[in-house]
């Protein structure tokens, strides 16, 4: 056994008991942090599949997704409209943007 | 019969052919009556195929179509599918390429966050159709004599997964996953996701720095002693004990079995 290990044996016991009287202490905790609960879990036999079967899934105003030729892609940002990614602040300042840079 | 020939298993890629390429004329084997060519009636299957498609990935990436807004979305989705065509009959299991897309999109290259972020929900899906286990209890934990404690190797829960980002990609999955309004978000601090489903539920914690070095080396099937060693060499500050109380919490792990010494 290494160093290493024999130094980390000695934290370990420590920590495992630590570890075991928070989790008996506090129960279930650190709700507050990132839980992304969904209210699709309830359908769990289903989830995404069942959204995306393939009957007829062209509604009004989606008849030319399939078919149309141009080129979406250098007029994509042009169809901005209520995304929440001008909240979002980058690391120079600048909002988040969709316009090419 | 010429129709049942066909039928037998050179129909489906014939008549699939151009059905993501608008540009191509519809196969030969599509006619009207009378043998007419049949571009309108052929046009429903590829707006079928296509906006099934692009509602596959609004259903797996809610949260990026959120961020960018439904047309941007629908537009980027469109693009990405006619580069990376599904594979399998899996719906659920289609879209995998898109957060790397995302990071070579032209358009989306101002959002550096936004690839992570998808990967969050590529995560979150794929812990939500992994299979049901018993997550490790703390009192399997505790009935481990100390002096074997550095020996232990964890066994990973089907549904557990680590998403590291530069960005915080994790608040924004977190902002963008609700209806609720979206405040300000500072991008700029790195963030780490443990995802799991100890039951029906996903939950999507942040880890505390070296938490997702430490969790990645259980996972990877280290022994305890070696993980927590190697995570506070790089972390110093890490804390150990709050680690192990994470994990059982979580639900990241199953079982517990010692290794060689």
């Amino acid at each position: 056994m290494s160093a290493k290990n024999v130094v980390s044996s000695l934290i370990l016991a420590g920590a495992v008991t630590t570890a075991l009287a928070t989790i008996a202490a506090a129960g279930p905790l650190t709700k507050a942090e990132g839980e992304a609960a969904m209210a699709a879990q309830k359908e769990k036999c289903y989830g995404v599949a069942l959204k995306g079967q393939n009957d007829c899934a062209a509604g009004p105003g989606t008849t030319c997704q399939g078919t149309s030729t141009v080129d979406f892609q250098g007029n994509a940002w042009k169809f901005v409209q209520g995304g929440t990614c001008a909240s979002i602040k980058l690391p120079n300042g600048k909002h988040g943007s969709l316009k090419p840079i | 019969m010429p129709l049942l020939e066909v039928a037998s298993h050179s129909y489906a890629p014939a008549f699939a052919a151009a059905l993501l390429r608008p540009d191509r004329e519809p196969p030969s084997i599509v006619m009207g009556p009378r043998g007419k060519a049949a571009a309108k009636r052929y046009n429903v299957y590829r707006n079928n195929v296509m906006v099934s498609l692009i509602d596959a990935l609004a259903a797996i990436y809610p949260g990026v179509q959120r961020v960018t807004g439904v047309d941007f979305f629908r537009a980027m989705a469109r693009f990405h599918i006619r580069a990376t065509p599904p594979t399998s009959p899996l719906l659920f299991d289609y879209g995998r390429d898109l957060p790397a897309f995302i990071e070579r999109y032209e358009y989306a290259r101002s959002m550096p966050w936004l690839a992570d972020t998808a990967r969050m929900e590529r995560a979150w899906l794929d812990a939500y159709h992994a299979a049901d286990a018993e997550p490790l209890s703390a009192a399997s934990l505790a009935a481990v004599p100390s002096c074997q404690l550095a020996e232990l190797v964890f066994t990973a829960h089907p549904a557990t997964r680590i998403v590291r980002s530069r960005f915080s990609a994790l608040t924004i999955f977190v902002a963008n996953r609700s209806n609720d309004p979206v405040g300000s978000i500072n991008a700029a601090s790195p963030e780490d996701a443990l995802i799991t489903r100890p039951d029906y539920d996903v939950v999507v914690r942040h880890l505390p720095p070296g938490g997702a070095v430490f969790l990645t080396h259980l996972i990877s099937g280290r022994p305890l002693g070696e993980a927590a060693a190697s995570t506070l060499e790089i972390s110093p500050a890490f804390d150990v004990a709050a680690g192990i109380a994470g994990l059982i919490q979580a639900g990241a792990f199953t079982a517990v079995t010692f290794g060689e010494p």
